[in-house]
């Protein structure tokens, strides 16, 4: 559909715009967030969006809809936000996103959108994702499920396993083209790390079960508690439960520990358990929810990584009454891969970093509990495979911390129960699923993957683009039968 | 939503459910359990699946009453529904012609125990039982274990019935006597499993435990669940329940399963209490019903 451009409807000339500050996102102060899990940014009004959307210059060839993994419109949802069609600039995004209200809030803007916005070069880049925030929040508002336009059906069958933002996505997106959807989740809740990883101050789990809601009523069917490969495998979907396709999407879950003496002690946690507990289990609740936590109040507590798995369960013990609430990471702040704004509100609620430290001992109180971890100091060296510097321990430099808690956020990798009970799924060397780049196709007849379980942990934009890839492989499988 | 069929105390504090869960019924092998959500606000626990059946499409679970999940899931009654079940998880055990086999159960550890022992039999083993509780009450499935062994031996701790002592001792017997024994699987308390282990390690006798660790998710996702096998980590739900005795360091796990131990106190008193002013409040509106009737 060609499309005549518009003229711009925003008054002021570009060299005004320039001038222009951001707007500020309204945040709770510091010290009374650190002390409840309610979220941390307030959103944007109608008002302070408008204001922000007429600093976009509209450039001819927009590197933000470049840098952004799916695609996204920005200059025009953007204009439609200074024309005040808000529903109408929720509608843009959606074409390229289905999951907007939670990209909106834990994309890492500054590494695609935000970080192609030439404004950035002038001063600071134009608030995307508070914008995307704003609208995809403002349509949750006045959006009626009543409104939603089924597909005809195609009378074709496809079987998502894992219920994150892979899954949802190509759920979403093939349900839209009238297959039906059927996502199986091992745990009992749908959302995958946004459900049992981010925490309620950074992503409410409101926002997501609104979107799950959405899904239901396009007519994707949950069902939680099943284990592919355990409760059902690939192959009986395939070949006992009439599914034409499949498509997994379950992620990277499996927790990696140190190996350094003393990680069975009382009191050490992945972060995945530590963030499970408190996110899917609602530990932060004890007693009115039964799942226990180890009693924070007052208490030295450390995380050890940079990402934003090691923030958010730091941030989580301060607000479970932490005393002291450290930072171990083994390179530099700049290296850290945690979004910035992390940092920052980390910072601003009294966390500290130790950089360029890690832990090589905990050290147990000889009841059987943690006491304190011995460090080591790092220094730079060359940068490593991934491109940023390595750390290197620097002799001598050991000295200890008494802690309570230690979290282990080092990273995670592929959980292997789908890929050993799939005769014939090829997976690389580090276990995970090998796919198509473009079709999300495996090895197997029909069955496709995507997100974190193909290439590791990554982001949430990341996955949602691989599950919208899937989908589309997915539709033009089920059209051709051919393979 | 899982269905209740039925449910009965089979002894005191301990009661068997029989659960409608067709996708677990049809995949469940010996040694295999379950995790569970009895409601909104409940903790997920493990339990042993006893034997299920793929036709009816039913799984059953035995339940002894520790805390307060265990009291509140053997509050309920046939016809109610537990939120949440998944499974079955784990490895299931290893079945193969062993030779001689004891079977040891301490417990509720028969419960888990008995489809391992039926499916050992079935491959060609002679099956020794040895069935251990603190009292007669205490010794569980019996009858079932008469079935499919070769012989049974029980133990009771107080001599309530048959003899008394340790199931420990009856295998010393049985090792003093010269008896060729191949494998020992040995389910139950914990100071029982690890006694075991130490009386057959002298012996070179192969022997597997089936750990019961603390555990949320049961896929190998948080990391909870993990026992310290020979120095090393491995996550209990997806690389055992079941281990070579020889190798777990028995004092981390009684240590990790004792983490939680002031929270679980206060969630149980909290339940007792709670239990006691409903039971309060039925008695005054029955006493208020009686007054007003003017009995
Ligand atoms: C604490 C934390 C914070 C993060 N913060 C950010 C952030 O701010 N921004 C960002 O962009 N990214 C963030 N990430 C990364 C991001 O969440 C992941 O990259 C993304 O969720 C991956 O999506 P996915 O669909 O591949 O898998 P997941 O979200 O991991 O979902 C996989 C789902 O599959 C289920 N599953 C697994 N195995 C099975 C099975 N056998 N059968 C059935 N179901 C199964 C799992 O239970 C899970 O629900 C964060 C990650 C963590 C852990
Ligand atoms: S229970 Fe979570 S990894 Fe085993």
């Amino acid at each position: 559909m060609a499309t005549t451009p518009t003229k711009s409807k925003n008054p002021i000339p570009n060299r005004e715009r320039i001038k222009m500050p951001r707007q500020h996102m309204p945040e709770q102060p510091p010290l009374v967030r650190a002390q409840q899990f309610t979220e941390v940014n307030l959103g944007y009004s109608a008002e302070l969006a408008q204001q922000e959307a007429l600093r976009c210059i509209e450039c001819a060839k927009p590197t933000c809809t470049e840098t952004c993994p799916v695609g996204v419109k920005v200059k025009e949802f953007v204009q439609l936000i200074v024309e005040g069609n808000f529903l109408g600039a929720a509608a843009k995004i959606r074409e390229d996103n289905v999951l907007p209200a939670i990209t909106g809030r834990v994309c890492p803007q500054e590494d695609h959108c935000e970080g192609g916005c030439l404004l950035k070069k002038k001063g600071e880049s134009l608030g995307i994702g508070y914008l995307e925030r704003f609208v995809a929040d403002y349509e949750q508002q006045h959006f009626d499920t009543k409104n939603i336009v089924k597909a005809p059906p195609t009378g074709k069958k496809v079987a998502i396993v894992g219920s994150g933002p892979s899954g949802l996505t190509a759920a979403g997106d093939l349900v839209q083209k009238g297959h039906q959807v059927h996502v199986f989740e091992a745990l009992h809740e749908v959302g995958g790390v946004l459900t049992y990883g981010i925490p309620e101050f950074r992503l409410p789990k409101k926002i997501i079960r609104e979107q799950v809601d959405y899904m239901r009523a396009m007519g994707v069917e949950f069902e939680t508690d099943v284990v592919v490969g355990r409760t059902v495998t690939i192959d009986e979907l395939l070949e006992e439960e009439g599914y034409d396709a499949v498509f997994i999407g379950t992620g990277a879950g499996l927790p990696q520990f140190m190996g350094i003496p003393g990680e069975h002690l009382n009191g050490v946690y992945s972060a995945n358990e530590f963030l499970t507990r408190i996110n899917l289990m609602h530990a932060y609740e004890f007693p009115k929810y039964d799942e226990p936590m180890v009693d924070f109040r007052g208490k030295n507590v450390a995380v050890i990584g940079g990402g934003n798995t090691a923030l958010d369960a730091i941030r989580s013990a301060l607000r479970l009454g932490a005393g002291k609430a450290y930072v171990l990471y083994r390179r530099s702040e700049a290296e850290m891969p945690a979004r910035i704004e992390e940092v920052k509100h980390a910072k601003q609620e009294g966390i500290e970093f130790q950089v360029l430290a890690a832990p090589i001992e905990f050290l147990s109180d000889g009841k059987g509990w943690l006491s304190g971890a011995r460090c080591q100091k790092m220094e730079l060296g060359e940068p490593d495979a991934s491109g940023r510097r390595r750390p290197v321990p620097i002799a001598g430099s050991e000295y200890e911390v008494p802690l309570s808690v230690a979290v282990i956020a080092i990273g995670t990798s592929a959980n292997p129960i789908v890929q050993s009970t799939t005769p014939g799924l090829n997976t690389n060397k580090r276990g995970y699923i090998q796919a198509d780049e473009t079709t999300q196709r495996t090895s197997r007849k029909g069955v496709f993957a995507g997100g974190d379980i193909v290439t590791g942990s990554a982001t949430v934009i990341l996955a949602m683009g691989a599950g919208r890839r899937a989908a589309k492989g997915i539709d033009e499988y089920l059209k051709s039968g051919q393979w | 939503m899982f269905k209740i069929i039925h449910a009965q105390f089979i002894a005191p504090g301990i009661k068997r459910f029989i659960l409608e869960a067709p996708r677990i019924a049809r995949k469940q092998r010996p040694g295999q359990f379950v995790i569970l959500r009895v409601n909104q606000t409940g903790e997920r626990i493990p339990l042993t699946i006893e034997r299920s059946d793929p036709e009816k499409g039913t799984v059953n679970l035995v339940v002894q009453s520790m805390g307060k999940t265990t009291h509140l899931l053997n509050s309920l009654e046939t016809g109610d529904s537990i939120l949440d079940v998944v499974g079955p998880l784990g490895k299931p055990s290893e079945i193969a012609k062993f030779g001689t086999v004891v079977v040891m159960g301490g417990g509720v550890g028969t419960a888990m125990a008995y489809p391992t022992a039926a499916a050992l039999k079935r491959a060609g083993n002679r099956v020794i039982t040895i069935l251990g509780g603190r009292n007669k009450d205490l010794v569980l499935l019996e009858r079932e274990m008469r079935e499919v062994s070769d012989t049974v031996f029980v133990t009771t701790d107080d001599g309530s019935y048959a003899d008394k002592g340790l199931v420990t001792d009856k295998l010393r017997q049985l090792i003093e006597n010269g008896t060729r024994i191949d494998l020992v699987l040995a389910v139950g308390p914990i100071p029982m499993m690890r006694a075991v282990a130490e009386m057959t390690r002298k012996e070179r006798i192969r022997t597997i435990v089936s750990l019961n660790p603390i555990m949320i998710d049961g896929t190998g996702m948080c990391g909870g669940c993990r026992v310290l096998i020979e120095g090393k980590s491995e996550f209990a739900c997806v690389d055992g329940p079941e281990f070579d005795a020889h190798r777990v360091d028995f004092a981390v796990l009684v240590q990790r399963n004792s983490m939680y131990r002031d929270a679980e106190k206060r969630s149980m008193d909290d339940y007792k209490r709670e239990l006691e002013a409903k039971k309060a409040a039925v008695k005054t509106e029955a006493e208020t019903a009686c007054v007003l009737e003017g009995k």
